[in-house]
């Protein structure tokens, strides 16, 4: 195996985990599942960047109640969002106490976030570390697209940029009904030239047929070894191209055992929402939701769980920048 | 990935759907269309209240700018220009709506560097290449006067 391919071998476990969304996800499929749902997406607060922040410290301490654990026996909390310079994190973040190392990686910082707490806790660096990210739909707007009320109107490629956090507390020992994680991969950045901002799925699915194919090529496996492969979230867009790509190129067929968290988080045509739901806080939900409850449940034993991240600015595509993609795994399991 | 990046640009174009162009376009029509009625529904109860043609005129932009303002206030005119794409944003709705947007957006960052700074954000385009057009549209409109009035 490469040094792509992490093998944690103390299987860390996810020990409590929290998933906080908006209104709009609490009304779709997976409503009931989610932890918390915050009717308003203000939060009470003065600015939508305020409001993001709030929803990630409800999870992180949702996630500590949950365990029963005070912050301060917390060794480390690895999180990231798509607002500039992260401050959605830092500021959710700032009155825990824990030590804190910001990171970023677009959609894709909920399991980048999870590689590096599991990382650290595997290496014996740390005993109980957290990993946390967010997104916010009005937030990102500002910042990527338009105002909230200009009046334009959205492609069909376009995604839903989901409102909500996730945390995940991950401990050194390897402990029965919680999931565990096993390996992980580490993304390679691809760049196909996609230069339309609104089609992000389309930026972000090479990168996930990359790291899909040299996981299953690396550790000798088949995509029937794994109950489920859900990437998150290239949407209804991404996730057709993702089967051609991997069908094409590398004659794997995933199609029967994938699933997209985008495509899961919302109903698409009822909640006018495109090609399906995007941001940090979509994949960290649902993998902290529905997955891991189908794990613990006995419903999933295995399941690999690839976050997509397109790589750009709010300025880079009017630069002629095209949209570089990346997509980290985790393989996660019942230890059973 | 052996893919080039050419390949994979048609692999994407043949994936993602297109607009609905027919129902975009019979939507734009219908809603910017009733727009424009109701601005001459505007002109005509302005001028039968006794105001000149050129007053009249200017009511129903100015009229037709505070509406949009409210809509966009209270967040309805997104809803609406949703469905009409064009339809609104051709009018003067719409670069009402591209002012009025962004001051409300970027409130949070103060008067000064929020609003104040922000406000053209969207418009800002418009307003400078519009202005530039009109002026180089004057200039040559003036010689050329000059020039046939010898």
């Amino acid at each position: 195996m490469s040094g792509r391919i992490i093998d944690f071998q103390s299987r860390p476990s996810v020990i409590s985990r929290a998933s906080v969304v908006g209104k709009k996800e609490g009304e779709g499929p997976l409503g009931k599942c989610f932890d918390m749902v915050i009717e308003d997406d203000m939060c009470g607060l003065d600015t939508w960047e305020a409001a993001e922040s709030h929803f990630q410290k409800t999870a992180i301490g949702l996630v500590l109640d949950k365990a029963g654990i005070k912050a301060e026996k917390v060794d480390g909390i690895f999180a990231g969002d798509l607002i500039n310079q992260c401050t959605s994190s830092a500021f959710g973040i700032r009155d825990f106490g824990i030590p804190y190392f910001g990171i970023y990686g677009a959609c894709s910082t909920s399991v980048l976030a999870m590689i590096n707490a599991a990382e650290y806790v595997d290496s014996g660096k740390m005993k109980l570390a957290i990993s946390s990210t967010s997104s916010h739909f009005c937030s990102a707007e500002k910042q990527f697209r338009f105002p909230l009320e200009y009046g334009g109107q959205r492609p069909p490629t376009a995604q839903w940029t989901v409102t909500g956090a996730s945390a995940e507390m991950i401990s050194d020992e390897a402990q029965k009904n919680c999931p565990q994680i096993e390996k992980a991969i580490i993304g390679k950045i691809v760049d196909k030239g996609i230069t339309d901002a609104n089609n992000m799925g389309a930026a972000m699915a090479p990168a996930a047929a990359d790291t899909i194919y040299t996981f299953l090529n690396e550790t000798g496996t088949v995509p029937e070894n794994y109950d489920m492969i859900f990437t998150g979230d290239l949407g209804k867009v991404g996730s057709k191209l993702l089967c051609e790509l991997l069908e094409k190129e590398y004659s794997v067929d995933i199609r029967e055992r994938h699933n997209d968290t985008g495509l899961m988080m919302y109903h698409l045509e009822e909640q006018d929402v495109h090609s399906g739901g995007s941001g940090c806080g979509c994949c960290g939900t649902v993998m902290c939701s529905k997955i891991m409850d189908d794990i613990v449940g006995g419903k999933l034993h295995k399941v690999l769980v690839v976050a997509t991240g397109a790589l750009l600015s709010a300025i880079s595509p009017f630069q002629g920048e095209s949209i570089p993609g990346i997509a980290h795994g985790i393989l996660l399991s019942d230890g059973r | 990935m052996n893919i080039s990046d050419k390949q994979y640009g048609e692999m994407v174009k043949k994936a993602s759907p297109g607009s609905p162009m027919l129902i975009d376009c019979t939507k734009a029509f219908l809603i910017g269309g009733a727009i424009c009625c109701f601005g001459q529904l505007l002109f005509y109860i302005y001028s039968k209240s006794g105001m000149s043609t050129d007053e009249s005129r200017t009511l129903v932009s100015v009229s037709l700018i505070v509406l949009t303002a409210i809509l966009t206030g209270i967040g309805v005119f997104d809803k609406i220009a949703k469905h009409a794409g064009a339809g609104t944003i051709v009018p003067i709705t719409g670069f009402a709506n591209s002012v009025v947007s962004p001051a409300l957006e970027f409130k949070s960052e103060g008067f000064i560097m929020g609003t104040g700074a922000s406000i053209f954000k969207i418009a800002g385009p418009v307003i400078l290449y519009g202005t530039t057009a009109a002026s180089l549209y004057g200039l040559i409109y003036f010689i050329v006067e000059k020039v046939m009035g010898k």
